[in-house]
């Protein structure tokens, strides 16, 4: 990723200097309105009202943080954003390890073990990851109901398992495409089954793309709102909804302070798992975008 | 003899096993996905309202669809809102790219944050923003206190306006996102060809123009592909922004679904616009699809 495509633009060191001048100031662009979050989110209400919104806070507190995570009012509970946060959880962890599981054994049956029409059950897989979710969202309702998962984390779990499906199936279908099929031919020479080749020749070497896809799969179901705003109910609702509910709610004094620190409540594993791993986070975007 | 049966069902198990692996999933999305397409397909034909209703009534629900001036304004605004995003994001997340090409000292720091926004949720992009463009507490009121006593900026309470606050904030989003499309696709150029044209004294200017540019045309496309579906699709950020408001000033097809369908009791007319939805996305995704899938094998 170091390699330039070219000489460097221009010698002038003014122009040099321009250069840099713009993408700083892009980098600026992109990160006032989290510091605007951030600033506000440690002032008090009056200072907001009066004051600058860029302006550091002159005096400090972390009220407006414990108000967010466990006092303020959601709906009609003063309960906090924490039992939500903890429901976002409850949700994503069991979805994205189920999505995440049945898209490296489909991608590996697509690759490895192909068969008449398999690319034709890829192509369908595909489709499904873009289509608007608007299509499925009243039978799906209807369903969750017959099934009894209506308004559950359960309900949420199969949604998000099913509709991230395509996704996963798709990493490790490209990932495994690039697998040299020699070792797997090897493997079976010696007599190594289906799950035996699985687990002792594949799985060691798909480290990176497990990482990719959960990553893929962590962003994607915990910053979903759609799903969250139409199937669950007050004992499942996930972050993203419960913020919302806050930020928008009509009654009493808006404490902005309070919503900046609940959206950056909101915010925050997804971008721990960027700074961590931002550079799989990058290719697992390439990889949904670019199709093979 | 008597051990062969096993072994037989043994082989047979062998060649069914990776069907039977795929199986769940496959099941899982036809029945999902596209048993929930025709579900929905068949209620747009019916009169359903609060619930849905098995009665066919033909194509009633489209025409009048086509007659709510809520459906237009929200086509209006898609169209509006998906050019200027798809335009803004390519023209600059492919200038960033190139600058950020240009050897430059830093590029670790800066790239992590022009993509940051993008692990960010739509709620909480639209939450900073709903406040950064408000008139009375955001960039409009800072300018005052900074001495600017007549900057106006309040397009997010201006009808006329309030859409491309929307544009705005999806910009600031998904724009980083473009860029790092568009820098792996720069690095990917062969370095050669712009070896040999700079020796024969092509300005830096056409290099761009006649050999770069050109050479990215997939990337366009597949930005295009990947912005155009999420225009379509956006939902979280218009609710969380400016939810839908002032009055209808920023429906989208996807919040017209919406509010038709679970709250207005219109359930024919919103599946309807959910078919339409689909048949949007089916245009541009399809053929895109279709011709990736053929051109590898």
């Amino acid at each position: 990723m170091s390699r330039s495509t070219q000489s460097s633009f221009g010698t002038g060191k003014l122009l040099r200097a321009a250069l840099y001048a713009v993408l700083i100031l892009f980098a600026v662009y992109y990160l006032l309105p989290l510091f605007v979050m951030l600033v506000n989110s440690v002032k008090t209400l009056d200072e907001i009202r009066g004051g600058n919104m860029m302006s550091l806070p002159e005096m400090f507190t972390f009220e407006p943080w414990l108000t967010a995570w466990s006092e303020a009012q959601i709906g009609v509970e003063p309960t906090g954003l924490k039992p939500y946060f903890i429901n976002s959880i409850m949700m994503v962890v069991p979805a994205v390890a189920i999505s995440t599981g049945l898209g490296a054994l489909n991608g590996y049956v697509l690759t490895k073990w192909r068969f008449p029409g398999d690319k034709i059950i890829f192509g369908l897989m595909l489709f499904a990851c873009f289509i608007p979710f608007q299509i499925v969202l009243i039978p799906m309702a209807r369903v969750l109901g017959m099934i009894g998962l209506a308004g559950t984390t359960g309900g949420l779990v199969l949604v998000h398992v099913v509709y991230g499906l395509g996704f996963t199936t798709l990493f490790f279908r490209n990932y495994y495409a690039a697998f040299p099929d020699e070792l797997i031919k090897a493997a079976k020479m010696d007599g190594a089954g289906f799950w035996r080749t699985f687990t002792r020749i594949l799985l060691p070497s798909s480290g990176p793309i497990i990482v990719v896809t959960v990553i893929w799969q962590f962003t994607n179901i915990w910053n979903d709102f759609l799903f969250g705003a139409s199937f669950a109910d007050f004992d499942s609702m996930p972050m993203t909804v419960a913020l919302n509910n806050l930020v928008s709610s009509s009654t009493g004094v808006k404490e902005y302070n309070v919503h900046f620190a609940g959206a950056v409540l909101a915010a925050l594993p997804t971008l721990i798992v960027y700074i961590v791993s931002g550079r799989y986070f990058v290719r697992g975007l390439m990889a949904g975008a670019v199709k093979g | 003899m008597q051990s062969s049966l096993p072994g037989k069902a043994q082989a047979t198990l062998r060649e069914v096993l990776p069907r039977l692996v795929l199986s769940p999933s496959l099941f899982l999305i036809l029945l999902f996905v596209y048993g929930f397409i025709i579900y929905t397909g068949y209620l747009s034909l019916t009169d359903s309202r609060m619930l849905p209703s098995y009665e066919l009534e033909g194509f009633g629900n489209y025409a009048n669809l086509w007659g709510q001036r809520n459906w237009l304004i929200a086509l209006q605004n898609l169209a509006i809102f998906g050019i200027l995003y798809i335009a803004i994001c390519s023209v600059l997340g492919l200038v960033l790219a190139i600058l950020l090409d240009q050897k430059i000292r830093g590029e670790g720091i800066l790239r992590p944050i022009y993509l940051y926004p993008m692990a960010l949720s739509f709620i909480v992009t639209g939450t900073a923003w709903k406040w950064f463009l408000d008139p009375g507490l955001g960039l409009e009121n800072t300018m005052h206190l900074w001495g600017w006593e007549s900057f106006t900026f309040n397009w997010i309470k201006d009808r006329d306006m309030a859409i491309y606050t929307v544009v705005i904030a999806a910009v600031w989003q998904s724009s980083g996102f473009v860029m790092a499309m568009f820098l792996a696709g720069l690095r990917g150029i062969d370095t050669e060809i712009l070896k040999a044209a700079q020796m024969d004294g092509a300005s830096r200017w056409s290099l761009y123009t006649r050999i770069v540019i050109p050479q990215l045309r997939p990337v366009f496309l597949s930005a295009f592909v990947v912005l155009a579906h999420l225009a379509i699709k956006a939902y979280d950020l218009v609710i969380a922004l400016t939810n839908g408001g002032p009055g209808r000033a920023t429906e989208l097809p996807a919040t017209f679904m919406y509010s038709y369908t679970f709250t207005r009791n219109q359930m024919g007319v919103g599946a309807s616009s959910a078919v339409i939805m689909l048949a949007m996305i089916a245009s541009i995704i399809v053929p895109y699809l279709y011709s990736e899938l053929r051109e590898r094998r």
